[in-house]
């Protein structure tokens, strides 16, 4: 016990750029992945934007042999498999080991598996052709599809975990890995999560009237978190990954390290004293960011950027004002604040690994990515943070520790420290 | 259908399910799917699903359990098409 634990690779596949150059190019200069989505209108959907990457299925020839690519249909796998390879290549490794590797495992979160692929169970098994399905259902309509296909072919033989905790699974996924490392269970994991929102789980959510409506022709204005016309969240998909690795380990094969994660809590409130299915206790969101503190060893005042949960609906405001309480800051002593889903969108379980990414490319690069359409801020979160910690454009500066949190339906909460490396 | 032609129309069926391109050219009527073409065992269900289609037969449990040899599968094909004919 005791191991320090760093991040060596990283992987994206976002809807404002597949790829970590892209994707960093994307979040320097607020570009939004946000479109106007014609089938939402036809479907009489009250919000009609996605944030969708630009995926082609072609990105996976020689990610995945020929044989397993030709009959995958389920998108968030496939987000999955990429983003997790490309972390895994950039960790400087090669796909294919023909050994196992025992001393690496996998934790990839998601939320639901592709229902695109459970309605054509669905509708032949309803055809009395259940005959037809194949051989290729079953491992993508289980969750742990897409850890199945990540570990399969990197050949992993650690913990191989998928996890499952609404908006909080890839911050989660993200402590797990770190936890099975600092505590000498592995010397590696990759971790992440991905999520493909298709117009079935789309519609739940647009029936609850938690989704951006109200600009749906400017779909590039219509995530607006921390807004005062902030009106709704935009659904996204994507997939985000790490590896993360012991670093006396990744000290002695030379690997290059871009940032610590120093620790991490996930708890819940218990969804009482006013949490809920659907709204985080203030108790238990608080008691997670200040167990994440004292874990990494840190102190609130050390904090340089706060990369939030911020979805764009009125949760925003009691967000801050939670933040507030556990890191007793306020004013100009406020660490600044970002949220990627201004760009992005909320893309549920593969939220929190695409945000843990992108705090992982300002510590390395030393910029807080802008709050896209933040132009009417909500005075009352103002009021708390100070006009100046909410940049709307790139913001250079010197970034040591980021807060990263994630609070997820059934009111479940997760926050990381993550830290600059220093030897 | 002859057996040269069952055996080509075979082939194509078996495309997406082989990584070795050159081997699955050269097969004959011993070649043995799992050992020889690598295909994955829980594959034979798809093809057997792809063969039912390309051949306009249905293939039932008894028969789709003989079918490892590129000759049993011709066996099995040609023995449903003339059935059906």
């Amino acid at each position: 016990m005791g191991g320090r634990v760093v991040v060596t690779g990283l992987g994206v596949v976002s809807p404002n750029g597949i790829g970590i150059p892209d994707f960093l190019q994307a979040i320097q200069n607020g570009v939004s992945g946000i479109k106007f989505v014609p089938e939402y209108e036809e479907l009489k959907f009250n919000c009609q934007v996605s944030g969708t990457p630009a995926f082609e299925w072609e990105q996976l020839r020689n990610y995945i042999p020929e044989t397993s690519l030709y009959g995958l249909k389920g998108k968030g796998i496939a987000f999955g498999i990429k983003a997790a390879l490309d972390a895994w290549m950039d960790a400087g490794n090669e796909i294919y080991s023909p050994h196992t590797l025992w001393d690496t495992g996998c934790v990839f979160g998601s939320s639901v598996s592709d229902t695109d692929v459970i309605k054509n169970a669905i509708t032949r098994v309803d055809a009395k052709e259940s005959k037809k399905l194949g051989s290729r259902v079953v491992e993508q309509i289980m969750n742990s599809g897409v850890t199945a296909y990540i570990s399969g072919r990197l050949g992993l033989g650690n913990k191989i975990v998928n996890n499952s905790a609404a908006c909080a699974t890839g911050t989660q996924s993200v402590l797990m890995g770190y936890e099975y490392i600092k505590f000498g269970m592995a010397k590696r994991m990759v971790v992440g999560s991905c999520e493909y929102v298709d117009k079935y789980i789309f519609g739940g959510f647009d029936s609850m009237r938690v989704l951006s409506r109200k600009f749906n022709h400017e779909p590039q204005k219509a995530s607006r978190p921390m807004s005062l016309t902030a009106g709704g969240f935009v659904p996204g998909s994507g997939a985000g990954a790490l590896v993360l690795e012991d670093l006396d380990y990744a000290l002695a094969r030379g690997a290059k390290i871009y940032a610590e994660i120093l620790g991490g809590s996930t708890n819940s409130g218990g969804q009482r004293n006013g949490g809920s299915m659907t709204a985080p206790a203030a108790d238990g969101v608080i008691k997670c960011i200040n167990e994440a503190i004292k874990l990494s060893n840190i102190d609130a005042s050390e904090i340089d950027l706060v990369s939030g949960h911020l979805t764009a609906t009125i949760a925003d405001k009691f967000e801050i004002e939670n933040w507030s309480k556990a890191l007793k800051r306020s004013g100009d002593a406020f660490p600044m604040v970002n949220s990627l889903k201004s760009m992005v969108g909320h893309s549920l379980s593969a939220a929190g690994s695409l945000e843990t990414v992108a705090a992982v490319l300002q510590i390395v690069n030393n910029f807080v990515h802008p709050n896209v359409n933040l132009d009417d801020p909500n005075p009352e979160i103002i009021e708390i943070t100070g006009e100046n910690n909410l940049p709307t454009k790139k913001i250079n500066r010197e970034i040591n520790i980021v807060a990263k949190a994630n609070f997820g339906f059934g009111d479940v909460n997760t926050c990381l420290i993550i830290s600059k490396y220093n030897n | 259908m002859s057996r040269e032609e069952i055996l080509s129309e075979l082939k194509k069926v078996l495309v997406p399910y082989t990584e070795n391109k050159e081997m699955l050219a050269g097969i004959t009527e011993e070649t043995d799917l799992i050992k020889d073409l690598n295909i994955n065992s829980a594959n034979l269900v798809d093809i057997i699903i792809d063969a039912e289609s390309q051949y306009n037969i249905e293939i039932d449990f008894d028969s789709a359990e003989k079918m490892y040899t590129v000759g049993n599968c011709i066996d099995v094909i040609a023995e449903k098409i003339n059935h059906s004919a």
